[in-house]
């Protein structure tokens, strides 16, 4: 399912990535390719690991295994540009901070309350009005609503142009207007730009309407394959559906 | 310094003027306030209101460790035990799991006790109280010079962390996640503030310095919408007041440190009504 500018052929491989805590096996021989152009969606139960996986592939947690890249030509790398939408960022409300000044922190390195540079000041009104956020540079990021702070979010996470976008539950907390427009953005840039997207979601309608593939963990990977496919699967009802029946019971 | 004074007495019309102290007082207050200014918009985004409190009061200990190990100078034992204070109290913040009020007021209070006790020994406090509320009518030339250095030093600082600061302000994860170096950024945070306040201690006093770091900034808050008139109106609010504060006090006749943290407030609760909602 290769769009107009992911070439389908780069691949980012995750392979065996396994973690420990003590004497817990908290994932255990992780592997699974993403490619560009394609939205992958990482699901599973509650404590299945998914939060896990993403800090591991960020590398903010000792782990096993290895996040590599591989170009359409072969071209292998070991280092690549992780962009990464948090769940929810805890912050200040009330700090006088604007979203142009959140936006030009890490384009620039002069003190961004100085020096507003004129290029800089463009490129941002580009990428705003890429994820749908025109009007709000000169806005406090305190103002914002959820689903607009997740956009500007996504903004901040598109520089510099990420070979692999995450996303960890992007709209947990969002309204549903909020949350079709960031799914609307996301479908927008997995069509332009050239990178591969990886979506922590609990929100299976959301992973049937918009990821091409999908990958079912709890500690290790169950099944992937396109939503349909998964989700017809008998891993798939083992894992969710004998949760509703416990609850029922 | 004479042209200086030679230009006070002839170009500003005012009885405060034809005095060299006020004159000093004045330069050495245009210096301050715009340190406390620039400071305090950081200190104020990271939560350190207390944190700065606590190291003013450490600033007994300071002196008292250059009386112990017989250091002329109490400037430079002020320093260097403000310095390792900041250091410490951030890393037991950042490492523990004991909340951050509570670390700070442990060291806080630890730092008083252990300052006056050693001052108060045979009786000899008194010649200490007066960095209680501090004499900024006392500066002399040379000091005013070593205020100057400090503000430029800063200001370059300043330009050169801002940026990553600002990030870390926001929330410590997302500055990790940007390859923003959080401890080292905030360990030069607090060693520039460290450095600022006990240098600053003998003129404001031990009681009034923290006031005057975290009022403009708190006032600038209120009415600021970006990062560019926070700061800008941090300075602006923290030398007008200053220097309103200060000739207040010369008319009025009243403790000059009082006076600027007296018209800060009023600053304050003024901005505070008008804030943006």
């Amino acid at each position: 399912m290769a769009s107009e500018n992911g070439c389908g052929l780069c691949k980012i491989k995750v392979d065996k990535i396994g973690v420990k805590k003590g004497t817990d096996v908290l994932l255990s021989d992780v592997s699974f390719e993403l490619h560009c152009g394609e939205l992958t969606a990482l699901i599973g139960v509650n404590g299945a690991g998914k939060t896990t996986l993403v800090k591991s592939i960020l590398g903010e947690i000792k782990h096993q295994g290895t996040v590599s890249f591989e170009s359409h030509c072969g071209q292998k790398l070991s280092k690549i540009t992780i962009g990464y939408v948090p769940q929810h960022l805890d912050f200040d409300r009330s700090a006088p901070i604007s979203v142009e000044d959140f936006l030009m922190i890490g384009r620039t390195v002069s003190p961004v309350c100085f020096i507003k540079k004129k290029k800089i000041s463009r490129e941002l009104d580009e990428i705003l009005e890429t994820v749908g956020c025109k009007d709000l540079k000169e806005k406090r990021l305190g103002d914002l609503s959820g689903g607009e702070l997740q956009r500007v979010m996504l903004a901040n996470a598109l520089y510099p142009t990420p070979e692999l976008l995450i996303l960890d539950e992007p709209v947990s907390g969002v309204d549903a207007s909020g949350s079709e427009k960031f799914y609307e953005v996301i479908s927008d840039l997995k069509q332009h730009y050239h990178m591969a997207i990886a979506m922590v979601s609990h929100d299976l309608g959301i992973v049937r309407d918009y990821a091409d593939n999908v990958v079912l963990i709890n500690k290790s990977v169950l099944k992937s394959g396109n939503a349909k496919s998964v989700f017809s699967s008998d891993e798939f009802s083992q894992s969710f559906y004998s949760l509703s029946k416990e609850a029922e019971e | 310094m004479n042209v200086i004074y030679n230009f006070a007495e002839g170009v500003l019309p005012f009885a405060w003027a034809d005095y060299k102290f006020m004159v000093n007082a004045f330069i050495a207050i245009l210096l301050i306030a715009p340190l406390m200014g620039i400071l305090g918009t950081m200190a104020v985004n990271n939560k350190m209101a207390f944190f700065s409190d606590a190291l003013g009061h450490s600033a007994f200990t300071g002196i008292a460790l250059g009386v112990l190990l017989g250091i002329h100078n109490e400037t430079i034992s002020l320093i260097a035990f403000g310095v390792f204070l900041a250091l410490v109290i951030t890393r037991v913040k950042n490492k523990g799991k004991a909340s951050s009020d509570t670390v700070i007021s442990v060291f806080s209070s630890t730092a008083v006790a252990v300052g006056l006790l050693v001052l108060s020994y045979g009786g000899g406090f008194s010649k200490y109280s007066a960095y209680l509320v501090g004499d900024i009518l006392s500066i002399s030339a040379l000091e005013i010079l070593g205020l100057l250095i400090t503000l430029i030093a800063v200001v370059i600082i300043w330009a050169f962390i801002y940026n990553k600061l600002l990030i870390i302000s926001i929330n410590r994860e997302l500055a990790a996640s940007r390859g923003v170096k959080t401890a080292l950024y905030e360990n030069i945070f607090v060693i520039v503030v460290a450095v600022v306040v006990m240098l600053s201690i003998k003129w404001v006093g031990i009681l009034l310095i923290n006031s005057l770091l975290i009022l403009p900034a708190a006032s600038a808050r209120n009415i600021a919408k970006n990062s560019r008139q926070y700061l800008a109106s941090s300075v602006a609010i923290s030398v007008i007041c200053s220097v309103c504060g200060l000739l207040i006090s010369f008319y009025a006749d009243t403790s000059a440190g009082a006076t600027v943290v007296t018209v800060l407030a009023v600053v304050f609760f003024a901005t505070y009504l008008f804030r943006k909602k």
